[in-house]
């Protein structure tokens, strides 16, 4: 599925600070772009306009083409996703987009993986309350309770709360302040956090609830 | 903090600064820009006082000065980065023994403060 909205592919550099007009100002720090455009979905062809990005490149093996016994190495795109957005087809397959597809824009909404949690118990993963730690219990502390009723319903309702894996699902944060963009090494800086550990691929788009432009 | 990070964040974002080269027990003069609320003017505000602690490395570091008015203790942390501290003048430079002087704030009066007012050589920075 495209992601929503005019945007690029990044990574998740780290987090620092900033004085902006003499205050601090937290800010993650992005590298975004330069993406290369694979492909350009048109409305007469496929029904929705929308580019189709590649970001960072892997290492990765192809059977060679003349001599099939052989594999020879080439350099793909580590990522590659899809922004849909009006006038997208008006781009260039091969061409490549840098920040300057963002530049002026003061508000964007970051679209990222959030850190694997591993599997967690109820407490952590849904903020259960637990159980007393002290009055007469024991060896019940962080259990979750009572997971169903009685004769009625007799099973345990689809979607309960329990324990699990926790994290690494895609979260996206809004209106997220642009602080600074830099085309010359690719970085922007945005105040606030962004989901995902440092090196994590980030989708930074354009705003959609917030004017984005200046 | 990765250090490709800091170091960008550093060169874009935080010029040198041309502090004298302090430390903690050193009696500095901060020279701090303010500005009034609802005025456009700015008045440059003096704070001078000891250093107790330097704390914290590149963007984020701190120093934190402490001096006695009127009776009562006051410290200021300034962020060692912000753009508003105009300029900062070494006075004078007590031989201490710690980094942090945090026992500072439990000694009142000459009992304890007078006991490192011994002068080193004057250091003339900036």
């Amino acid at each position: 599925m495209a992601l929503r909205g005019k945007g690029l592919i990044g990574r998740k550099l780290g987090m620092s600070q900033v004085f902006v007009e003499d205050r601090v100002v937290p800010v993650t720090v992005l590298e975004v772009g330069p993406c290369k455009v694979l492909g350009v979905r048109t409305p007469e062809k496929d029904g929705y306009s929308a580019i189709q990005l590649g970001f960072g490149s892997v290492k990765a093996k192809v059977r060679d083409k003349e001599d099939k016994s052989k594999y020879k190495v080439i350099l793909k795109p580590a990522i590659i996703r899809e922004f849909r957005f009006e006038g997208a087809e008006k781009f260039e397959k091969g061409s490549v987009v840098d920040l300057s597809l963002l530049e002026g824009i003061k508000f964007v909404d970051v679209t990222g993986y959030s850190k694997g949690r591993g599997f967690q118990g109820t407490m952590k993963r849904w903020g259960f309350s637990g159980a007393p730690d002290s009055h007469g219990q024991s060896v019940f502390h962080r259990r979750p309770g009572s997971i169903g009723q009685h004769t009625f319903p007799a099973k345990v309702w689809k979607g309960k709360k329990m324990a699990g894996r926790m994290g690494n699902e895609r979260v996206t944060v809004q209106n997220l302040e642009v602080v600074s963009i830099d085309k010359e090494n690719n970085i922007m800086l945005v105040k606030g956090a962004v989901p995902g550990y440092k090196g994590a691929f980030v989708f930074v788009r354009e705003a959609v609830k917030k004017s984005a432009l200046v | 903090m990765s250090n490709k990070v800091v170091s960008y964040i550093k060169e874009k974002f935080y010029g040198d600064k041309n502090y004298p080269d302090f430390r903690a027990g050193d009696v500095i003069r901060v020279h701090q820009r303010i500005k009034e609320e609802g005025q456009d003017k700015e008045r440059i505000q003096v704070f001078e006082g000891i250093v107790i602690a330097i704390r914290g490395e590149g963007p984020s570091k701190t120093f934190t000065v402490r001096k006695v008015s009127y009776g009562v203790g006051v410290e200021k942390i300034f962020p060692y980065y912000s753009p508003t501290i105009a300029k900062i003048e070494l006075v004078r430079r007590f031989k201490v023994r710690r980094a942090k002087l945090y026992y500072l704030r439990e000694k009142v009066g000459k009992d304890a403060k007078l006991k490192e007012l011994r002068l080193e050589k004057v250091d003339n920075g900036k």
